[in-house]
Formats: structure tokens, sequence, C-alpha cells
């Protein structure tokens, strides 16, 4: 015989014995304290402004830092960090998740060959803002579509970030070739159909890709939260960042997006980013809701 | 005020299972009304897939809405939400949700210790977490975050569990408030439902 509902409920009530602070809104803990203390030195003495990203996933990183660094607390950490630029080169590491892949979710470069390109041919030259490009597989990858399409020649890559040393792994373009059969099946899954290989020289373990796929990408540091607009463009795509930000701070990046694009021009985000919670989603309409391509309005 | 939690005080649940997960996910929220005073939030480990059907096909069953997490969303009650595949499901303290793309735990994104980790910020001891069926580790932990916080812990009892490895994961770290078969986690969900309408 099962217990009825009330049985359980009653046996629950009973079996609790740990004191609970209950219906209160959640205190801030000594921990969350000690991250936005040190969010506000970090902006202070280096003029990164990480106050508002969603706080879930960052704490999750200070907090690995602390460990990888040998700190006792964040305290500790904040400390070392004032007085030491290079931990801080070390820990803004973990502050920006320097994590990307060539031709990531191939459907949206296949969309992006389908129906963002033909209109983009449409103009004599165009402009092209790559936000929060790591180091470099996204850039890599546009530039490649870009050529197959005839296009790379009149097009400028305004490829930013705000890692310098992601910026300057992007600059040289080389790659673990132990990544390469992955982005080579994503490249065709994108819809490419020349050899993969015929865009980079393997040499020991890495991928060099072709030089002359960058002669118009421009790699220069930009910050979304604290920057302005700096050219008019076509397309932007900012994809898998904006998930660290909060609303707030989301509204401000795509307020740029907006400002940079011409009129009808694109957007792409991350496969699972949305824009229906922000300020600005009644100003971008969806071209492929799937794929998260949008263009102004 | 300091006192026990109690059901009426549970603001929401967070629920993780792997192996086995979509029935025992089917059979616990069997019957749960379309007015459900609360939000569930739930991990489930699948096949690294792109596109979850997780959410149509639960829809299919129950009078419950249901619906995949999206980033920055706002936490409403009566919803099922479901973690999307490849992305960390994490709840922000202002209790939207939030993804990320940091490496696999525990072989697994999502991972529902990142979901009942982030929960404990948001909700405090307001919380019930759920962990059932499943070949992983993943959860133990974060039930375990639940518990020190003073929220209500239940685990499926591992004899009846397809896979009892995540259950008996969690009851290696602590004992749960409630060790109980999927039937009568149902009928608690229901009756702590029936504790919110007053
Ligand atoms: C997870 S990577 C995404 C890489 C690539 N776009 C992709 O989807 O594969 C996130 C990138 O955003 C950058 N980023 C974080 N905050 C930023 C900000 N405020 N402005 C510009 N870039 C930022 C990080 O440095 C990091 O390189």
């Amino acid at each position: 015989m099962e217990p009825s509902a009330k049985v359980i409920a009653n046996r629950l009530n009973e079996s609790k014995v740990n004191e609970a602070r209950v219906n209160e809104p959640q205190r801030l803990s000594t921990l969350d304290i000690e991250l936005r203390l040190l969010m506000e030195a970090i902006y202070l003495r280096y003029s990164y402004d990480f106050r508002d990203y969603a706080g879930a996933s960052q704490k999750r990183r200070v907090v690995q830092a602390v460990r990888a660094f040998d700190c006792k607390s964040v305290s500790e950490l904040q400390a070392r960090v004032l007085h030491d630029p290079d931990l801080f080169m070390q820990l803004l590491q973990y502050l920006t998740i320097p994590v990307s892949e060539m031709f990531r979710d191939p459907s949206y470069y296949a969309c992006l060959r389908q129906e963002v390109i033909p209109v983009l041919k449409t103009y004599p030259s165009l402009k092209i803002w790559v936000a929060g490009c790591s180091t470099g597989e996204e850039v890599y990858s546009l530039a490649i579509l870009l050529r197959e399409e005839g296009l790379l020649d009149r097009t400028i890559i305004y490829a930013t970030d705000i890692n310098p040393q992601s910026l300057e792994k992007a600059r040289k373009g080389v790659f673990p070739l132990d990544r390469i059969a992955l982005y080579a099946k994503n490249y065709q899954e994108a819809g490419g159909q020349l050899d993969f290989s015929s865009y980079y020289t393997a040499a020991y373990n890495a991928a060099l890709f072709d030089r002359s796929l960058c002669d118009n990408v421009t790699f220069a540091d930009h910050s979304l939260s604290t920057d302005s607009v700096f050219s008019e463009t076509h397309l932007v795509t900012c994809r898998n960042v904006l998930i660290y930000f909060n609303r707030g701070l989301q509204d401000r990046a795509l307020g740029l997006f907006h400002e940079s694009l011409c009129h009808r021009g694109f957007l792409g985000l991350g496969s699972k980013e949305s824009i229906d919670f922000s300020d600005y989603s009644q100003r971008f309409e969806p071209l492929q809701k799937r794929e998260r391509i949008f263009r102004k309005l | 005020m300091t006192r026990p939690t109690q059901l009426q005080d549970v603001a929401a649940i967070v629920v993780g299972a792997s192996a086995g997960g979509i029935h025992a996910m089917m059979q616990i929220c069997k019957d749960l009304p379309t007015n459900y005073p609360l939000p569930i939030i739930v991990t489930l480990h699948m096949q690294d897939m792109r596109d979850s059907r997780l959410a149509a096909l639960f829809q299919h069953h129950l009078r419950l809405r249901v619906k995949d997490a999206e980033d920055k969303e706002s936490i409403r009650p009566g919803i099922l939400y479901f973690a999307v595949p490849g992305y960390h499901l994490s709840i922000e303290r202002e209790r939207v949700f939030s993804f990320s793309c940091e490496p696999p735990l525990h072989f697994s994104r999502p991972s529902i210790d990142i979901l009942m980790e982030s929960a404990v910020d948001a909700y405090g001891a307001n919380l019930m977490g759920i962990l059932m069926t499943g070949a992983n580790q993943d959860g133990a932990a974060g039930l375990l975050a639940i518990k020190q916080a003073g929220g209500i812990c239940v685990v499926q009892d591992p004899a009846e569990a397809e896979i009892d490895y995540m259950p008996k994961s969690a009851l290696a770290l602590q004992t749960p408030d409630l060790i109980l078969t999927l039937a009568e986690i149902n009928a608690l969900l229901i009756s702590l439902g029936d504790h919110h309408v007053h």
C-alpha cells in the first residue's frame, strides 16, 4: 500500500530538525560580498568592468581561481590581484571563458550562407563585427565562408574581445591539430564544399591557417561593458557572450549592436541565446528564429 | 524568524536525473494541475543533441505547462522548465535563469550540481531538491548544498530506481529528509501544491 500524500507530508514535517531561515530574502553571504568587492577593485584598478555579469557562473569561476592560485579566500585573491598585474592577467583567463570552436553550430553558418550572404552580396563593400571573438575560431570560419562566396576581398572584419591573450592567439591563427577533425566535420555540415585542409598547413601538433584569410581583419580590444560603437556595420555576430551578462548589460550590448548596424542590418547570436527578455526585443525581428539570426528594425 | 522549512515554505522545486530519468519524471509529474503554485526546474542528462524534444514530449502528457528554460527568463510558478543540452543552467539571485558554456561537470553539461548549487543561492531554505535514477554522481553535491542551506531533500528509493548509482551517491553524502518511490514523490508534489492553495 502506498502511503497517502498526507502521511508523507507529516513524515516530512516530523523529520525536519535542522533550523533554517525561511521566507526571507536571501541575504548576501560573505562570499557574495567578497565577489562584489573583487569586481569593484578590478574595475577601479584595471578598468575591466565585470560588475554586471551573471553572478552564478562568475562565482564558480572565481572560486576555481581562488583554488588555482592557492588563496584562502576571495579577499586574499583581491589583495594580490590589486598589487600584481600579472596575476590579474591570469585571473582574466577565468573571468572570460576563452573557449570557442570553428563552425560551432554548423546550421548557423549554413543559414548565414543561404539567407544572409545573398543580401550582403548586394552591397559594394561590407563591414562585419565579430564581438567577443575569443581565440578567433569564429573569425576564421566567417572568413572562409566569405571567401567561398566571393565576398572576402570587399569585406572588412572587426574582431573584438577584452582578453588580450585570446586576441593574440586569434591573430596567429594557429589551432591545435586534434581539434581539426571536428572543425572539418562542422565545415562540411555548414555547407562547405572544398577540402577543409586547403585552408591550413599542418606542422607539429598545430594547424596554421592561411594568412590571407585575415588580410582585411582588424583584431582589437573592445569591451561591450565600457566602450562605444566604432563603425557602421552590415552584420554583427556575437555568440555565447551575452549569456555571461545580466539583463542590464545585455541591453547595453544589444544597444551597441543596434546603433552600429546599418538599415536592416543582421545580428547573429549563439544558438541558445535570446533577446525576448531584453528592452531590444522589439527592435530586431527574427530572420531565422531557430538559428538566432535577426534583422534590425 | 528561524524554524524548520515546511512544505508551505517551499518556493521552488529542482530535480535531477539521468539514465531512466524521462520515465521517472513522467511518473512524478503525473496529474499536477495547470495552476500548480510552484516552478519545477529540471536537469535531465540527455545525449548531447542540439535540439532536445523533452519539452514537447512532456507537454504531450502533462497538464502543467512545460518549456525549455531560456537565458535571463524570469522563473514563474506553474511551469515545468527543462535545461537545454549543451549549456549549464543556473539560477541567479534575482530568480532568473542563466546559461553558460563552462566545461562539463561529471561529464555532463547541463550539470545537476550546478543547477542545485545556484538554486540554493537564489532560494536558500525555501527549496526542495529531488534526485532520482541515474548512472552518474552528478547531483549528489548539489543536493547536499540544499540540505546544508536548510531546504528539503528527497531521494528516489534506490531499490526502485532504474539505475541506483545517482540516488546512492546522494545517500553516501547525507541522510535526506525523505527516501521515496516515484509514486510517493508524485503524491508529495501534489500535496505540496495543496499546501500553497490557501
Ligand atoms: C565563450 S567565448 C565565445 C567565443 C565565440 N564567440 C564562440 O561563440 O565560440 C566568450 C568571449 O566573450 C569575451 N567577453 C567577455 N566579456 C566581454 C566584454 N565585456 N566585451 C567583449 N567581449 C567580452 C570573452 O573574453 C570571451 O572571449
